[in-house]
């Protein structure tokens, strides 16, 4: 397998060939905030928010989906890209309605964190206040499509982890919404195993267990990487 | 010294604020050296908003036409705004009204269809406020100086706002101490 070598901040960094430009950051320990990506499945690109600049291009890439190259030279934190991560979150923010005090995510959700990471501390842009359901057909589960950035982390874990490929993406544009099934009521999908891999995904309120109120929602994301772990390495203890 | 004139009005929001101001408790009785409350509904007793206020905390977002004539005057009368909790910043609870699309679907739900003995509209006008079609963030109806989310804001982060102020300074609204929303 050959190596490929390029600058993350000025840095040099070798890594296999194949390997993205957030791999390639992570394993020399710089920090770039992500939404969408999620450990064990493939990446979309779907958040915008790993946005990098890449020398000889004027396009922002998404550092989980872009290759790296030999000679690459990336730029993870300019001011340019502070200002346009600060505004992908205000408008994920603004596009759907995300009210924190009342959310069973409150403290434990990755889009207040990055929220903070990137120091918003008001949105410039103006709410659209979408007209958007709540399903809570599912005897455990239920899912609020308010609180839903369209990550689409719920239907790549489904599929490629559960294996049941529940979800799906609806629609396009500003009007793209999550569905179970062939767009039926999520109790009524026989496919669904009731595994809760979709709620330990979420990056925020989502999807979340029945029963849980305002701050309640807690994950299980160590499962996850236990799963993709027992698959990949076939290490089977946890 | 002169003291700041200090002042906290209370919009759509649900007074959690106003209580979580209170919660700064003997660090009170220092703010009151350093300031003179000229208008609050916590604080003083006076009914009109005075001019010339150096620093205002404003609670809750904008929901009806008794807020929005308060907080233009609030904003022509003030050097510096303070949007105070997430009501203010974001509209938040008192804004999930907006997803039914008006004032009118809002008072025919809740006078009307939930109404359980004489259902009517409430009908005093000069007496109860009419409703905005929609509630709007402090922000979007006039200029803001500091953003202090939360819901409340914390005591902690109430000082940690108001304490620079006290000396020429601006707060520094970075970290989650600072801009947690929720």
């Amino acid at each position: 397998m050959s190596v490929k070598t390029l600058k993350i901040n000025g840095v040099d960094i070798a890594i296999e060939e194949g390997a993205t430009v957030l791999q390639a950051a992570r394993q020399a320990g710089v920090p770039i905030p992500t939404l969408c990506h999620l450990d064990g499945v493939h990446d979309v690109g779907a958040c915008r928010l790993c946005l990098v600049e890449v020398s000889g291009t004027r396009k922002l890439l998404p550092a989980c989906v872009t290759e790296v190259a030999e000679g690459m030279e990336v730029q993870t934190n300019t001011p340019k890209l502070q200002e346009y991560r600060r505004m992908t979150v205000e408008l994920l923010f603004s596009e759907g309605n995300h009210v924190c005090s009342v959310c069973v995510a409150n403290g434990n959700c990755e889009l207040q964190d990055v929220a903070i990471q990137v120091g918003m501390d008001h949105s410039r842009f103006t709410y659209r206040f979408p007209d958007r359901a709540v399903d809570i057909s599912h005897p455990q589960f239920g899912i609020d499509h308010n609180r839903c950035i369209l990550c689409t982390r719920c239907v790549r874990v489904c599929d490629e982890i559960e294996g049941a490929h529940v979800w799906d993406v609806a629609q396009r544009g500003a009007a793209c919404y999550i569905v179970s099934g062939l767009n039926q009521p999520w109790g009524e999908v026989d496919a669904c195993t009731s595994c809760g891999k979709c709620v330990d995904a979420c990056p925020t309120g989502a999807i979340f267990r029945k029963g849980s109120t305002t701050g309640e929602k807690e994950r299980d994301r160590a499962k996850l990487d236990f799963l993709v772990t027992a698959r990949e390495k076939h290490e089977w203890t946890r | 010294m002169d003291k700041i004139k200090f002042a906290t009005v209370w919009l759509a929001g649900c007074s959690g604020c106003h209580m979580s101001f209170l919660d700064l408790d003997e660090w009170l009785i220092e703010l009151a050296q350093f300031v003179e409350v000229v208008y609050s509904p916590v604080g003083c007793d006076l009914k009109h908003y005075p001019d010339n206020v150096d620093v205002c905390l404003v609670e809750g977002g904008i929901a009806n036409e008794d807020n929005l004539e308060l907080i233009l005057q609030v904003r022509r009368q003030t050097k510096i705004l303070i949007s105070f909790g997430d009501c203010a910043v974001t509209a938040n609870v008192p804004a999930m009204r907006n997803m039914l699309g008006g004032a009118e679907p809002v008072l025919k739900r809740a006078y009307l269809e939930l109404g359980d003995t004489s259902p009517q509209l409430p009908y005093a006008p000069g007496i109860v406020p009419e409703l905005l079609d929609r509630v709007l963030p402090v922000h979007e109806v006039v200029p803001v100086d500091i953003y202090m989310p939360g819901c409340p804001p914390p005591a902690d982060r109430i000082r940690a706002t108001i304490e620079p102020l006290l000396h020429g300074e601006m707060p520094a609204m970075v970290g989650r101490d600072m801009i947690k929303f929720g």
